[in-house]
């Protein structure tokens, strides 16, 4: 079913509006904060109905846009989904509202620009999903920086400074030469059409492949972050506000996941091939030390942090699975690590907004004092695990199974990171949620608000809704990613006939009992 | 011959209303300033209006020391524009600066009579004509703050840097002349016409070789291009900051558009022998801009840095020596003409107590005390550094695309590394803007026409993404004229 009016550019409108509107206001402390909330919420309820609109059974892009945009070089405002992005645009309209939310009591200096940079955010991160023009990408991609950057810096911990630039400037080092291989592609095909390109590139030498394939690598790389590349977000994550580190884990590192999905996959598949024991053993390595590195922080939001680079090195390892599993699974895991970490941020939050302290040793025995945010905390715990009947678990044993039969070593190590994860997740539970409350300053601790409770109970529920019914998300996404793999023209596909080539989403659900 | 004085009709113009303003301003004083200063400006746009019927006519007059086409006009059409700006700027430091002069705006208008000159040169010596009408206004100026020794010392410095230059550039051309015999551009461009594809049909001799390494030095120079940008940080920062805002954005764009007529028309068989200095030069600026950029304290000279650094891209398409890359190179002078007068117009603005304040550290916190000042500078700043959506970011994407169309891959990485490296500065005062806290706000800004100034040029910085087709017609057309 196609709509009459053209959603995404809507979509893509209406939170700068939203922005605009804040600007107007600002000197009307409730009003903006009220405005800011309708805005999101409003592009959220929208944004359902795109999803209610989804044609599940073509790959074809849906909601497409497609005007002129520098008619001289063949530019194009070209916008459309598919069942690989219309999910990230559905995760972004739905923190976006929980992130206006968390800093309604929180936030006091500079409100306006507060809620602008949010509202500019999301306008700027549906863009990025909805792009099909890879100028258009780009414009968006980096874009996104400018509000982060501000986010972090002025609504920061004691180091934010640092944080900020380093954030800014690594992901700009990596962007920049994604512009470089976005420009010698243009120059050799003509276009900067995703689908078209998708259709050209392929069809460029296996070298100009190889160094192309390093620059998109470059930049989605930095974005995930995989390791190496990964020492900006604990940094980041560290000094930014909670809202801050809720989009900035929810969905800023989706979009290298997405980046790798709609980009080095389908237009590099040969390069892509030739590239995978680099991305497995660096996301071997990503699994294994850093959730080592997990276990020995301190610091509450530090370990998520940590927590995020290992989870998004399975979505890596997933990707370049090139299995229709694996690479479903990847994008579940994204999806869900969305949801799990930025509730694990929010639960941070909640605690530091009354405490000012991050640090799990000045935390201990919160179950008598706050037992709803012990058992959402919990929930969202057991979920980050793995444990089955969460989200979590769905996208992980996707991306083992489609990965088991790529390469053996790589599954089974990977596997011993979720050993690992459990650890320092239940651990960091153990330490801030049970035992004695000794820290006397705790001992006045109020348990969550409404206003808390109003983003962290859907955010639960929606972790428990997805483990037991993964078919919600797997259903829209099987066709696309189904395509990516049939046009990609992946040679080795058919070398590893003895893998379990589709796994249905019927087939899934008794694991997830 | 009289048709061929319809052809400078601009110049003409300029020069009479100079001549006029110029003995009004004797006769009636500094009390006559602001109006010399609204009556230069509404000249230049006058001239921009007289300029028009040119477009889109090849023109040669005066047996070819004068010439025209789509290429010139853009440029000229730009200088003065922008000079138009510039001395509109004027109104405001003169409101509150004793040091105001009549003679100021006139200074500025010889000034771009002479690049006007320089642009449409079609023979060295009317360039060089052009040239030194240019840079005597422009000494002038410099020095033009006759009660700051930072002004005199800037203006001297100048003008023995300047001096050199010039007396190269005329070596250089003497030299042409002693190996051809001639000064015109169109003669040299037929004599070295089939160098490139046969095999030597004409022998180079290394007379002309080394003269036209002597007036590129010379043009080099005038762009502030590493390594004969010496000049550059000190004139910046000594001068005052209305001369500054000149320097940056007008003077530039004339350097630029002669040096791709030097290249394209004059010396356009000998593109292999000039490309290597350009791309060395370029290379070199773009390091050297944003290198020594980082540590740099004072505002002024921040930005000295950062124009060397900006010549230093535009000198990439110029490297290119394609229609593509002189096209990227027009795109880029106009966005960069107008972010220089955004970033200094916000500059003249930086007073405290009314006294004029040019250090990074005095923009401590002003987010909060002057929001929509700050959010100015930060648009400026984030152009500048070539961040999307804003309009830098397309000067800046042309302009690699130009590069790598030629395969000039290592010049497009330095590119790249080089704006990271600049980011950092550029978000270095944003750094110091939004995230520190406030000492004293500075005063608010006022004056009708500043604050409009300002404002339309964030808003084209902001919102050129929305519709960039037009201007790259236009400056598709007009770097067609050179091929």
């Amino acid at each position: 079913m196609m709509l009459e009016f053209p959603i995404l550019s809507i979509l893509i409108i209406m939170p700068a509006i939203g922005a605009a509107l804040v600007f107007l206001a600002r000197n009307h402390n409730v009003a903006m904060k009220y405005i800011a909330l309708a805005a999101t919420l409003a592009t959220f309820v929208l944004s359902i109905l795109l999803l209610i609109c989804f044609d599940k059974t073509t790959p074809e892009f849906q909601f497409v846009e497609n005007y002129p945009w520098i008619p001289d070089y063949n530019i194009n405002y070209h916008l459309g989904i598919d069942g690989i992005s219309v999910f990230f645009i559905i995760l972004t309209t739905l923190l976006m509202p929980i992130c206006i939310l968390t800093g309604w009591e929180a936030i006091k200096k500079q409100v306006p620009l507060y809620l602008a940079s949010f509202l500019l955010m999301e306008s700027l991160l549906i863009g990025v999903f909805a792009a099909l023009d890879f100028v258009l990408f780009y414009v968006f991609f980096e874009a996104v920086l400018i509000p982060m950057y501000l986010i972090i810096g002025i609504w920061g911990g004691e180091n934010r400074v640092y944080a900020a630039f380093k954030f800014f400037l690594y992901t700009l080092i990596g962007s920049v030469l994604l512009l470089l291989a976005l420009i010698y592609i243009y120059l050799h095909t003509g276009t900067t059409d995703i689908p078209a390109l998708i259709q050209e590139v392929p069809k460029l030498a296996f070298d100009v492949q190889k160094w192309l394939w390093l620059a998109f690598f470059a930049s989605f790389a930095v974005k995930v972050p995989m390791w190496p590349f990964h020492t900006w977000l604990p940094d980041a994550h560290v000094q930014a506000p909670t809202a801050g580190s809720v989009i900035l884990a929810g969905v800023l590192l989706k979009i290298g996941g997405y980046g790798f999905l709609r980009f080095s996959l389908p237009m590099l598949p040969d390069a892509s091939n030739y590239f995978t024991p680099l991305v497995f053993g660096l996301s071997i390595i990503a699994v294994l030390y850093t959730s080592l590195v997990a276990l020995m922080q301190e610091d509450m939001k530090k370990l998520i942090a940590y927590s995020s680079v290992a989870h998004m090195a399975f979505v890596t390892i997933g990707i370049f699975a090139f299995r229709t599993a694996a690479i479903e699974g990847a994008i579940f895991q994204m999806i869900s690590h969305g949801i799990i970490s930025s509730a694990l941020f929010l639960c941070v939050g909640v605690v530091y907004d009354r405490m000012h302290t991050k640090e799990i040793a000045k935390y201990g025995g919160l179950v008598s004092k706050m037992p709803v945010y012990a058992a959402l905390f919990m929930i969202f715990t057991l979920a980050a695990v793995g444990l089955p009947g969460t989200s979590g678990f769905v996208g992980e044993i996707l991306v083992l199974l489609g990965t088991y039969g790529v390469s053996k070593p790589t599954t089974i190590l990977s596997a011993i990171g979720m050993i690992l994860g459990a650890a320092y997740m239940l651990w960091l539970y153990k330490r801030v949620i049970f035992g004695a409350l000794v820290n006397p300053a705790l001992s006045g601790i109020s348990d969550l608000n409404l206003r808390e409770k109003s983003f962290l109970i859907p955010l639960a529920g929606l972790a428990i809704f997805l483990g037991i019914y993964p078919a919600a998300i797997m259903d829209d996404i099987h066709v696309s990613v189904h395509n990516l793999l049939q046009s990609g023209h992946f040679i080795n596909v058919e070398m590893h006939e003895d893998a379990p080539e589709i796994i249905t989403p019927e087939e899934n659900e008794p694991d997830a009992d | 011959m009289p048709i061929d004085i319809f052809y400078i009709l601009p110049e003409i113009f300029l020069v009479l209303m100079a001549a006029i303003l110029l003995l009004a301003a004797a006769v009636l004083g500094n009390n006559f300033c602001r109006s010399t200063t609204r009556l230069s400006a509404l000249t230049l746009l006058v001239a921009v209006v007289l300029m028009v019927p040119c477009w889109s006519q090849k023109i040669s007059a005066f047996h070819g020391l004068f010439t025209s086409n789509d290429f010139i006009i853009f440029v000229k059409i730009l200088i003065a524009v922008t000079g138009s700006v510039v001395t509109l700027m004027y109104l405001e430091h003169a409101k509150s600066d004793l040091a105001a002069f009549s003679e100021f705006p006139v200074l500025l208008m010889f000034s771009i009579v002479g690049m006007l000159v320089m642009v449409s040169a079609n023979n060295f010596l009317t360039l060089y004509l052009g040239m030194e009408l240019q840079s005597l206004s422009l000494y002038v100026l410099a020095a033009s703050n006759r009660d700051s020794v930072k002004s005199s010392e800037a203006g001297l410095k100048y003008f023995v840097l300047g001096a050199l230059a010039s007396g190269v550039m005329l070596y250089g051309i003497s030299l042409v002349y002693g190996f051809t015999g001639t000064t015109d551009f169109s003669t040299l461009a037929k004599i070295y016409s089939n160098l490139a594809d046969s095999e030597q049909t004409v022998a180079l001799p290394l007379g002309v070789l080394i003269g036209m390494v002597m007036i590129i030095i010379a043009v080099c120079f005038k762009i502030s291009a590493v390594p004969f940008h010496m000049w550059t940080p000190d004139v910046y920062e000594g001068a005052p900051t209305i001369v500054t805002a000149f320097f940056a954005a007008v003077p530039k764009l004339a350097a630029i558009g002669i040096f791709i007529r030097i290249g394209m028309d004059a010396f356009g068989g000998l593109v292999d022998q000039w490309k290597q200095i350009v791309i060395f030069v370029s290379a070199a600026s773009m390091i050297l801009g944003s290198i020594a950029a980082v540590r740099q304290t004072n505002l002024k000279r921040l930005l000295a840095y950062s124009s060397i650094g900006h010549a230093g891209y535009m000198l990439i398409g110029l490297a290119a020596a394609t229609q593509e890359g002189i096209q990227a190179i027009l795109i880029y002078a106009v966005i960069y003409a107008i972010m220089s007068v955004g970033i200094f117009g916000c500059l003249i603005f930086m007073r405290r107590n009314f006294i004029p304040v040019e250090n990074i550290s005095d923009l401590a916190g002003i987010a909060r005390s002057n929001p929509v000042f700050a959010f100015l500078i930060s648009v400026f700043m984030l152009s500048m550094a070539g961040i999307p959506p804003l309009a830098g970011f397309f000067g800046k994407f042309y302009i690699f695309m130009a590069a790598i169309e030629q395969h000039l891959y290592p010049l497009a990485i330095i590119g790249v590394v080089t704006s990271v490296i600049g980011s950092y500065y550029y978000l270095n005062i944003m750094r110091v803007m939004y995230f520190e806290q406030s000492v004293t706000p500075l005063d608010k800004p006022c004056g009708l026409i500043m604050k409009s100034v300002l404002i339309l040029s964030a808003a084209f910085n902001i919102l050129f993404f929305i519709c960039p087709g037009p201007l790259v017609t236009v400056a598709k057309t007009a770097a067609a004229a050179l091929f």
